[in-house]
């Protein structure tokens, strides 16, 4: 019998065992402190480019405020699969292989729970994005971390990924440009990734998020190598690119039959996206592309700075790929990543993640992100150097 | 103009004083190649001066108009000797050939109204060349090079976010 005296025992056993983020105190102490420099916003300090939120009052104004298809509006998917085949070299249908989620957070939870049976595994790199984990855990999975290497520029190793993977491992989700680490994918990379999935017949979930947000020249998505399209599913949204992460706008593009079980979920969970933020997103793919190029270029100068600082400092890190992160190793300071963190808040009043956030592996750095204005950036260097030299 | 230049060219139009060792870091180079370059640039004519962008309050002592001016075209110098000699006029501290209904935009800086009508009354419209005048009194600045006046709120994002 049931014990109704305990609240606790309300909760479903999985969501109960589910770990509470070690860092969620952390995070609250920095959010209940004012005037603090922060380098640890994972979203552009940019305000989401005029013309967006020009055509987001337009679209109010025509009364577009009403439930769309469970895709996504027509007219929005259109948008999508040309946008993917004009910047990433990808082909898809807008009819079927391109649903409109709510978030790529809400993307990645629907492809979980359409593609996992209870006790499948799925590999992923640590450190990686918060959410990995838990949504596999929710899906009733077994998460997989591999862990990725400073001296690898933090890029899944085969070898690594050949150690853990087992006949119960379902898929591989990668996430290149990647939050934490600023690591990004070579050609050969992809390569070696696209064999050891079709090797060993995975589905490949590619969180593409930061994919504008490179430094290098582009090529194609790992999704477009012979034999990757029937086993690949990418996701992808407005809010890193645009600055519009306020909108809980983006996309999964991927084959007809995956893309159609996760509308199964998403029609009964979410029923669709915002219209509103289907109308913005119309806007960004279609006439975005000069404002997202020079919050591209300002990111790119502001990691050069960030870059020469930190390892002047002594605080070693290589050169971010993409994405607006750089992850610097912090072990000379003799602190914890937690410590270390702790105590740049408390003596200097800046914030930075400590790496342990992103899986056990980041101990020993911290996550700065230079999505914060360049004088910010200036001042929050300076006081870290102070922080350093015991001042 | 090599890329290097370009981009520092683009990065003092949008902040003049921006340090020599800024500009090096942002584009990954040294501050000696970035002074010489920005050395070149001024050689060059590329880079002609530097200037402030100020606030209303900070030219209160100052009116600003802009003329319209219709002028008649010469043979062979077509409207170059008639903008160059209106542009010699301390006052005027932009000439631009436009198209349109009128022929050449200037504006025009005096300490009060009063000034800034005499000096187009008895110095510009009479003019050999100038056909017509129309003056637009500036009375409210809202954005200048590039720079919006009234800036919008900052929208307060969370301290910290993964």
């Amino acid at each position: 019998m049931r014990d109704s005296t305990s609240p606790h025992n309300w909760v479903a056993g999985h969501i109960a065992a589910l770990p509470k983020s070690g860092i969620r105190d952390f995070f609250e102490l920095v959010n209940s402190m004012s005037d603090v420099i922060s380098l640890g916003i994972g979203e552009p300090d940019f305000a989401t480019p005029w013309h967006i939120r020009e055509a987001t009052i337009y679209a109010l104004h025509r009364g577009f405020t009403h439930y769309t298809s469970n895709l996504g509006d027509l007219r929005l998917r259109k948008a999508i699969v040309n946008y993917a085949q004009d910047n990433f070299g990808l082909s898809y249908s807008p009819q079927n292989e391109c649903i409109v989620t709510v978030g790529v957070s809400e993307g990645l939870d629907i492809l979980m729970r359409a593609i996992l049976n209870p006790g499948d595994e799925v590999l992923y790199h640590e450190p990686c994005y918060v959410s990995y984990s838990p949504t596999i855990r929710m899906a009733h999975a077994v998460p997989v971390p591999v862990q990725t290497r400073e001296e690898h520029d933090f890029v899944l190793e085969i070898a690594d990924l050949e150690a853990k993977v087992t006949p119960k491992t379902k898929a591989l989700l990668l996430n290149y440009p990647n939050n934490p680490t600023g690591a990004g994918l070579t050609d050969a990379d992809r390569q070696a990734l696209a064999d050891f999935v079709q090797r060993h017949d995975l589905l490949l979930i590619s969180d593409e998020i930061y994919e504008e947000l490179s430094y290098v020249p582009r090529s194609a998505s790992i999704a477009a190598l012979p034999g990757m399209r029937e086993r690949t599913v990418v996701l992808n949204g407005m809010s890193k690119a645009f600055a519009m992460t306020g909108y809980r706008l983006a996309y999964a593009l991927g084959p007809a039959a995956i893309i159609d079980a996760m509308m199964k979920i998403h029609q009964y969970s979410m029923l669709c996206a915002p219209a509103l933020s289907q109308a913005a997103a119309v806007e960004a793919l279609q006439h975005g592309s000069a404002a997202r190029e020079s919050m591209r270029v300002e990111y790119e100068q502001r990691r050069n700075v960030i870059v020469k600082r930190l390892n002047d400092m002594g605080l070693r890190c290589f050169l971010p790929r993409g994405a607006f992160y750089v992850f610097p190793c912090i072990q000379s300071s003799g602190l914890s990543s937690y410590e270390f963190a702790l105590q740049l808040l408390q003596k200097k009043k800046v914030a930075v993640v400590p790496g342990t956030a992103f899986g056990p592996c980041g101990e020993g750095f911290v996550r700065c992100a230079y999505a914060t204005a360049m004088d910010d950036i200036e001042i929050a260097m300076s006081r870290m150097q102070e922080f350093l030299a015991g001042k | 103009m090599t890329n290097q230049k370009k981009d520092i060219l683009t990065l003092l139009r949008k902040n003049a004083r921006m340090s020599v060792q800024e500009i090096a870091d942002r584009l990954r180079t040294q501050p000696a190649t970035v002074e010489e370059q920005i050395k070149e640039l001024e050689r060059d004519g590329l880079i002609l001066g530097y200037t402030a962008v100020v606030s209303s309050e900070a030219e209160q002592d100052q009116v600003r108009a802009i003329i319209e001016v219709q002028v008649q075209p010469e043979r062979e110098a077509g409207f170059d000797n008639i903008a160059r000699t209106l542009a010699k006029f301390p006052e005027v501290t932009a000439v631009h050939l436009v198209s349109g209904r009128y022929d050449l935009r200037l504006e025009v800086v005096g300490k009060s109204l009063q000034d800034v009508a005499t000096f187009v009354a008895s110095r510009l419209a009479c003019q050999n060349g100038v056909k017509s005048t129309a003056t637009l009194f500036l009375l409210k600045k809202y954005k200048e090079a590039g720079i919006e006046f009234d800036k919008e709120e900052k929208y307060a994002r969370l301290n910290i976010t993964p």
